[in-house]
């Protein structure tokens, strides 16, 4: 990349991406643990290392693909050929009713703070709500973002969520679930990037050229989590 | 002075094509094995026609090339199994080997694909991309189990990119990356420990009205799960994740549910 292309880069709407970004964005994404709830349950995070393990398998497989399913709905290709491709690789039905459910409330305050024909657009045409990676990409659009931006707020939220959901489900120090966030932020910078590599090739390549990697502990603490009848998180 | 030439791997591509024979059975016009890949038609049930990969030689090694293509023609009917594992191992220069199979099926044609595990020893780097693209109407088994490392061993480098169509739309994209230098593949999110992983995709216009429920299994003895998980499309994948492949198979028989409208 050139000097004067990388100059362009210097984010004019970089606090709009902050507040995108910002765990207190009324989306409802705070309702989430991202699997987290289940994962404690089953013994898998017992501490601050295994969240980090947690959180960078998941980083690396679903934090990636939503990623590059943000950035390229940022970059302008078909928001329905995406929802379609975030259908194709999510095989858990109810991380597909979550996605979407995340993409409807994501919708509703995008409506509100950055309105945009796009949005309303594929909200028509997804009565039960979009999936929400490609609503972000959509929403980071409208807010001035740029792909990149769209890919840096999903691979943040997909371990931000898991994160702050195990403070409260073991009590886990702040301090030490955000020093995991912060061991985390250069493989997230290496997500965001790699996503919107994939982005830029998918404007010509189609969709088939976005990232699929799959988690299958995911899936199943998915599974197990929505067929509990009391639970502290939504997913 | 003139360096010696670079080791290259093997390249080879195989081929198979299934048609209706026109007595209600499958013929097979084109079956042509090639370098590792030696194909023998074996016995099969009426109405179908059965292929058996015979791995002529060990393979892949780090550097080789290998591809596998099958059409199953509107109609047609074929099985395809393995006579052994395939064992992945380090080439002399840490090169990564591929390994692609494109599988095509045709409308009312009906495919069942189920090779032997893929097991990724020590040392080895291997890419293997699976695509099956299906005509509405086509029927699909298709089974992958992987093991990394043989037994006692430590896990290789695999990554299995899996992609299905069916009239062009995406149907099912996963892909699974996993051994040393893959963030967090062993951690809590993706294989939790476990060293072998399996998948069941099955498709079937039928699923669309009666797709069957989400499904947890225990393995019997021993650690091992496996869930099945309708798809958005017709079609159902069923995921078990256990210390070995034998599990993994045992619990994708368990879990397995049938296939609507099958023969």
């Amino acid at each position: 990349m050139t000097a004067a292309t990388h100059g362009e880069r210097r984010h004019p709407a970089r606090a709009a991406l902050l507040v995108l970004a910002d765990g207190r964005f009324p989306a409802g994404g705070h309702a989430h643990s991202g699997g987290a709830e289940a994962a404690v349950k089953a013994g898998r995070i017992t501490g601050a290392a295994d969240l980090e393990e947690f959180c960078r398998g998941r980083l690396a497989t679903t934090g990636l693909v939503a990623a590059a399913l943000a950035a390229a709905a940022a970059a302008g290709v078909d928001p329905r050929a995406l929802d379609d491709a975030a259908d194709a690789r999510t095989p858990s039905p109810a991380l597909r009713a979550t996605s979407r459910r995340l993409g409807r409330q994501l919708t509703r305050a995008a409506r509100a703070v950055w309105p945009s024909p796009a949005l309303e657009e594929l909200a028509a045409s997804r009565p039960r709500g979009a999936h929400h990676s490609v609503v972000l990409g959509l929403t980071a659009a409208a807010a001035g973002l740029d792909p990149l931006d769209a890919a840096h707020a999903a691979a943040h939220e997909s371990v931000s969520g898991p994160a702050t959901a195990v403070v409260r489900l073991l009590s886990l120090d702040p301090f030490h679930a955000t020093a995991v966030l912060a061991r985390l932020a250069p493989q997230t910078d290496r997500v965001a990037r790699r996503a919107e590599e994939h982005a830029l090739a998918a404007r010509t390549g189609g969709t088939s050229a976005l990232p699929a990697a799959s988690a299958p502990l995911l899936d199943l603490f998915a599974e197990d989590h929505a067929a509990w009848p009391v639970r502290l998180f939504a997913s | 002075m003139t360096a010696p030439p670079a080791v290259r791997g093997v390249r080879a591509a195989a081929r198979i094509a299934a048609v209706p024979d026109g007595r209600g059975g499958t013929a097979l016009p084109l079956l042509a094995g090639d370098g590792p890949l030696a194909l023998r038609r074996t016995r099969s049930a009426p109405g179908w026609a059965r292929v058996t990969v015979v791995g002529a030689m060990c393979a892949p090694l780090g550097g080789d090339r290998l591809a596998l293509d099958a059409e199953v023609a509107a109609g047609a009917r074929l099985l395809v199994g393995s006579a052994a594992a395939t064992v992945a191992l380090p080439g002399a220069d840490g090169a990564r080997a591929t390994y692609d199979t494109n599988l095509t099926v045709g409308r009312n044609a009906e495919l069942h694909w189920e090779p032997e595990p893929l097991i990724a020893a020590a040392g080895s780097d291997l890419a293997v991309t699976t695509r099956i693209r299906l005509t509405a109407g086509a029927r699909l088994v298709l089974r992958e189990i992987q093991v990394l490392g043989r037994a006692g061993e430590a896990p290789g480098h695999l990554t299995s990119r899996l992609t299905a169509t069916l009239d062009g739309q995406p149907l099912l994209e996963q892909e699974l990356a996993l051994g040393p230098g893959e963030p967090g593949w062993d951690g809590p999110a993706v294989l939790g420990g476990r060293r072998a992983v399996g998948q069941l995709l099955l498709v079937a216009p039928e699923f669309i009205d009666a797709p069957p429920n989400v499904t947890r299994l225990s393995a019997d003895r021993g650690d091992g799960v496996a869930l099945v998980t309708p798809l958005a499309g017709p079609a159902v994948l069923v995921t078990a994740l256990a210390a070995d492949g034998l599990t993994v198979r045992h619990l994708l028989d368990r879990a397995r549910p049938p296939l609507p409208g099958a023969a």
